[in-house]
């Protein structure tokens, strides 16, 4: 049964939704499975909430090393809850967003987690670079072509590179480095992105067959 | 096919010091690095964050800019808004986090001043738990300002974020009020006048999905664009995420913003048709400055690095 039951909750939902997109009587019946999924996954915020306090609460316990990280995390994510649960500064009533200009979420989420998270991805600007200079070598055939068309790239998303190949005529304007670019884009970029595609789909189409047909059982914990 | 732009570095009157100044510390740096490659020697990697954050910070401090033109990808989104009857609704996807936030809110920005100025009605609406903040920052900061005379409810409507990734595009493209009851402020959206006559996402006149993770632009051309009778697509998105959306366009999006550089297209187109934005700020011509920097000097080093990989005779070494 413990098997049985779950199999059978997965064949008939599954059957169901697939059955629901083809019926137009049945449609609501997919949105209100989606409601239901929605509401699930509300659950989902409690454990991760409940994981990082878990977490970060034993590293401070302990006095594991850079405990002093878990502190600033701890009381971020309470100080944050906070001011989101009780719309502490909320201009508004109770109601309002809580994202309302003046309110404490949205000044901590301006001065701290907006500058915070722009720097770190800015960051990543040096490593681009760094890891530009070492990996793009033509150390053979497929690594000169990958080379070559990063060139392209790079340079056809600057006005450099229109500066650079301006002199070609019109009529061999597909050599320009922008139209190259373009080109690259356009051509081998969207055969491959949509060979990509295809494959995708056609696995996500596969996959979900075995699923609701039982035949795929991992989720269940079955390795077989 | 694109026209050549010049460069403006003398564009505000006679010889910008500062900037040639830069230009040739940055430069003379890459002299001496391509004479080091040529020794066969390499470049430490501290080196090259120095000539990052050179080539980064003198744009933005000198104000390098360049002209852009915008190219048909962009054009096609700029035109939709453009020639759309007044009064169309639009909905604004605002898919992102602060991190990504500098490469796509330029997009937003100019998009929704572009439909205000055309007197289109706005419909927000974010997948991204950090995009409400986002959104009502970016609502906050340029309606008031520059379009004080459109009101919430009537010309532009926030409905804030909603957990349930691609779901909530599965119910909103046959039922918007069943996943949305209520907007931001908790006004029930049978209140609200930008809803009459509103069932489903296919009763808007087109998605400016703007985003780049997952769920994203793509979700919206899958789970709404595709739908039938489902409303036409646009999306902006980050650089790196761009070329997994040109399976889909021309004829699942309209076109693509692409990075700063589709952002500071579409800015450059703005400022040719309005020119009562020249006044506002356009981060994406502001950032194609550093992009520009950032990439030549990323090329040579891919060219002092090849350097110096032939002439050190490394390619011959044996690998695995």
């Amino acid at each position: 049964m413990r098997r049985q039951v779950p199999l059978f909750i997965t064949f008939f939902v599954g059957t169901l939704l697939i059955v629901s997109v083809f019926i137009p009587p049945m449609e609501n019946l997919g949105e209100d499975f989606t409601l239901f999924f929605d509401i699930i996954a509300v659950f989902a915020f409690f454990l991760g909430g409940g994981n990082l306090l878990r977490v970060h609460l034993t590293k401070l316990y302990r006095k594991s090393p850079d405990w002093g990280f878990s502190v600033v995390t701890v009381v971020g994510f309470f100080l944050m809850l906070a001011a989101g649960l009780f719309k502490i500064g909320n201009p508004g009533d109770i109601s309002a967003s809580v994202t309302a200009e003046g309110s404490m979420f949205q000044t901590m989420f301006n001065n701290v987690v907006l500058p915070l998270q722009s720097t770190m991805y800015a960051l990543l600007a040096f490593f681009i670079a760094s890891a530009s200079y070492r990996a793009f070598r033509a150390k053979n055939r497929e690594a000169t072509i990958l080379l070559v068309a990063a060139f392209i790239i790079l340079l056809g998303r600057t006005p450099f590179g229109m500066m650079l190949t301006a002199w070609i005529p019109d009529s061999w304007s597909v050599l320009q480095v922008p139209n190259l670019a373009i080109w690259i884009m356009n051509s081998p970029n969207l055969a491959g992105q949509r060979a990509i595609l295809i494959g995708i789909g056609l696995g996500v189409v596969s996959m979900s067959l075995r699923i609701i047909l039982g035949i795929e059982r991992t989720y269940l914990g079955d390795d077989r | 096919m694109i026209p050549f732009e010049p460069i403006r570095l003398f564009a505000f009157g006679g010889f910008n010091v500062p900037i040639v100044i830069s230009l040739l510390i940055i430069g003379g740096g890459m002299l001496w690095l391509l004479i080091r490659s040529l020794k066969a020697k390499e470049v430490d990697r501290r080196i090259v964050f120095v000539f990052i954050f050179a080539a980064v910070s003198a744009p933005l401090l000198f104000e390098i800019t360049f002209d852009e033109t915008a190219t048909p990808i962009v054009k096609g989104v700029f035109e939709k808004i453009e020639n759309m009857p007044e009064r169309s609704r639009i909905v604004i996807a605002f898919d992102f986090d602060p991190a990504m936030a500098p490469e796509v809110q330029p997009m937003a920005n100019a998009v929704i001043r572009h439909a205000l100025a055309k007197n289109h009605r706005l419909i927000f609406i974010s997948l991204w738990a950090t995009g409400q903040a986002l959104m009502d920052k970016t609502i906050s900061e340029i309606i008031p300002a520059e379009f004080p005379q459109k009101q919430d409810g009537i010309d532009y409507v926030s409905l804030g974020y909603k957990a349930g990734n691609e779901g909530v595009l599965n119910v909103i493209v046959s039922n918007v009020k069943k996943m949305f009851p209520t907007d931001v402020n908790g006004v029930p959206l049978t209140d609200i006048a930008i809803f009459n006559g509103v069932r489903s996402m296919k009763d808007v006149d087109m998605v400016m999905a703007v985003g780049g993770g997952k769920p994203g632009p793509k979700e919206w051309v899958l789970f709404v664009g595709d739908a039938p009778g489902g409303p036409p697509v646009a999306v902006g998105v980050a650089a790196v995420v761009a070329p997994q959306m040109y399976p889909y366009y021309p004829k699942q999006v309209l076109g693509i913003l692409g990075g700063i550089k589709g952002a500071a297209e579409y800015e450059s187109e703005l400022l040719h048709n309005y020119p009562r934005f020249a006044e506002q700020d356009t981060p994406g011509l502001r950032m194609m400055g550093p992009q520009t920097l950032a990439h030549v000097v990323i090329m040579a080093f891919i060219i002092f690095g090849n350097l110096a990989f032939f002439i050190g005779g490394r390619h011959k070494e044996k690998r695995l």
